[in-house]
């Protein structure tokens, strides 16, 4: 073996076989970019209020206590199919009510329960945030996560 | 120290051991915010928390690599940095970016992706000191003397500053978004940190151990070659839930069961060197952090990351405990346990005294492993009831949360172990001046070849 792999062809394999992954890589990535904003994700239009939706929710990072489609801290529950747990996801009206009502009883206070802290947010945001939060929801996730429980 | 400029590996260091102190006590705290929740709720709550837990890992990680090579490039390259100013002028930048980060963090600025949280000014200055640091070290690369150690490093340096770039684009599709987000994330600690690592440890190797430069540098273009072929398909194991093609799940699961391999590798290289080599280095502590190091890396990243990857699996386990207990054993292993390798080799050089620290340095090591292995042990425990309750039952979250209150206390007693011996790495890095247990006399055995 180290007459046939000699550390110049070592080398070589490594450039050469790197650089062939990083074509299939780019490759399968664009196709699938297409394949987020043409199918999966293509189910409810990523309106004006959308976007503001997930500048709320980074502004406040969210994801560092929540998961969103499994990722985030865990901390406090998945947030990507909540619209969905709530019964929520097909009336706007209700998943904003029942988001205000729930982030404006924030933090609880309860002792030796996890507390979520209170954040000032106007009604325009909260609306947003609903919309966002639907609209993730709406995500063709391959079925996960496994039931509504997230 | 051949080089004067190696200096600067010096503050480089002592930076990094600060930031480790801070990301010890944040994880402490957060560990503590498990047991009792209502801990600071108001004033410190756990995004917080968490975000300075996280963001200073990642930063001292980092300063701890650039110090790494700042210290064994100019050796290996046979010459001076080109600008020990310039390095300075790096170092303050990125200490001036962490601490705004963390300041603007405890009053409220942020952004909200996933360890990118840094305010823009700050991923700024990363950008900048990157930029810096390329410049610096490549033209001490170019002039000198190339070998395979700072070939694969400086590919891997390369890389990952220009992966950063992907910090700046954030689509307003979410699922856009993850993609592009996992190419920071994922391509540094699974593909570009891996060639880092695999350089500084085939550093440390080449000097600890003695063992022929050939022999070692093929070594290391295996490794490093297993790395990226599995890693950077590898990718796909993130890409199966967050609105990817189906395929990623195939593709994603077959190369991610290949990415144990260069861990592997790099366990078996380290082992096989020393038993190869004749040199008895009298620097045990930075040997027995290698060795740790390579060891830990591979049931960290390697068995503990293969537990959870493929689809059929990770469709139950993602998002839960399991992730975190990967997370932490891995990131320890792979980079916190490497990095104080090289301090541990570098530092008594650096201040041109023997290592007589080395017994407290060892305990250190053996304190902060165990601890981190009980850690994982717990989290896997409390992520596997958690993925039956939740996952396969359908309880709750917090339902299944409230039964997990054991296993969380566990992972707190060992979060203060692996907190003691942080601080007493640090102890007996920069305030013991003496071995605390004597040493035995030297035998001559054979004769020791150089390399």
């Amino acid at each position: 073996m180290s007459e046939l792999l000699t550390k110049s062809r070592a080398r070589n394999v490594f450039y050469g076989g790197s650089i062939f992954f990083v074509v299939v890589f780019v490759a399968l990535t664009a196709q699938s970019h297409r394949h987020i904003v043409d199918k999966a994700t293509a189910g409810m239009p990523l309106t004006e209020e959308v976007r503001l939706g997930k500048h709320v929710w980074e502004r406040h990072s969210c994801i560092n206590c929540h998961t969103l489609h499994g990722e985030g801290a865990y901390f406090a529950p998945e947030v990507g199919n909540v619209m969905t747990r709530w019964g929520a996801q097909g009336d706007p009206e209700l998943a904003y009510e029942i988001l205000d009502g729930w982030m404006k009883a924030q933090p609880s206070g309860i002792e030796g329960r996890r507390q979520m802290p209170h954040f000032e947010i106007t009604e325009e945001e909260m609306r947003a945030l609903a919309e966002f939060l639907r609209w993730a929801d709406q995500t063709d996730t391959q079925n996960w996560p496994p039931n509504d429980a997230g | 120290m051949k080089y004067q400029s190696q200096k600067v590996a010096y503050a480089y260091f002592l930076a990094a051991m600060g930031l480790f102190g801070i990301q010890v006590l944040g994880g402490l705290l957060l560990g503590w915010i498990y047991v009792s929740p209502n801990t600071l709720s108001e004033v410190l709550p756990f995004n917080i928390v968490r975000m300075i837990h996280t963001n200073a890992l990642i930063v001292w990680l980092l300063l701890g690599f650039f110090g790494a090579a700042y210290y064994l490039v100019p050796e290996e390259s046979e010459r001076e940095i080109f600008s020990v100013k310039l390095a300075y002028i790096q170092l303050a930048i990125l200490v001036v970016g962490t601490l705004g980060a963390v300041g603007s963090y405890l009053v409220g600025i942020h952004g909200g992706r996933e360890f990118l949280e840094q305010p823009l000014w700050v991923k700024f200055g990363i950008l900048v000191a990157a930029v810096i640091f390329l410049f610096n070290v490549s033209l001490t690369f170019l002039a000198g003397r190339k070998t395979a150690i700072t070939n694969i490093l400086m590919t891997g340096l390369w890389l990952l500053c220009l992966l950063w770039v992907f910090a700046f684009i954030n689509p307003d599709n979410l699922s856009l978004d993850k993609m592009y987000w996992w190419f920071v994330v994922h391509l540094w600690v699974e593909a570009t940190w891996e060639l880092v690592m695999a350089a500084i440890l085939g550093f440390l190797m080449l000097k600890l151990t003695g063992v022929d430069r050939e022999v070692i540098e093929k070594w290391l273009y295996i490794i490093v070659a297993t790395a990226l072929f599995s890693g950077i398909l590898g990718t796909g194991h993130h890409f199966y839930w967050i609105g990817a093609p189906g395929y990623w799940q195939w593709i994603g699961s077959v190369f991610s069961t290949f990415e144990v391999v260069p861990f592997f590798a790099m366990m078996s290289f380290a082992f096989v060197m020393v038993w190869k080599g004749r040199k008895n280095h009298p620097n045990k502590a930075a040997l027995l952090w290698s060795l740790g190091s390579s060891t830990v890396a591979f049931f960290g990243a390697g068995v503990w990351g293969f537990l959870h990857t493929l689809h059929g699996v990770n469709y139950y386990t993602h998002g839960t405990q399991i992730t975190a207990a990967h997370g932490h054993l891995a990131f320890y292993g792979a980079y916190v346990a490497l990095n104080l390798a090289m301090f541990s080799y570098a530092m008594p050089l650096l201040r041109n005294r023997a290592p007589y620290n080395q017994v407290l340095n060892m305990a250190s090591f053996w304190l902060m492993t165990g601890g981190m292995a009980f850690m994982t042990f717990t989290l896997t425990f409390a992520g596997t009831i958690q993925t039956h309750m939740q996952r396969i039952v359908g309880d709750y979250y917090m339902d299944v949360q409230d039964q997990l209150g054991l296993f969380y206390l566990m992972r707190f007693g060992s979060g203060i172990a692996v907190v003691l011996g942080a601080l007493l790495f640090i102890y007996s890095m920069l305030v013991v001046r003496r071995e605390v247990v004597k040493p035995g006399p030297v035998v001559k055995d054979a004769a020791v070849p150089g390399e």
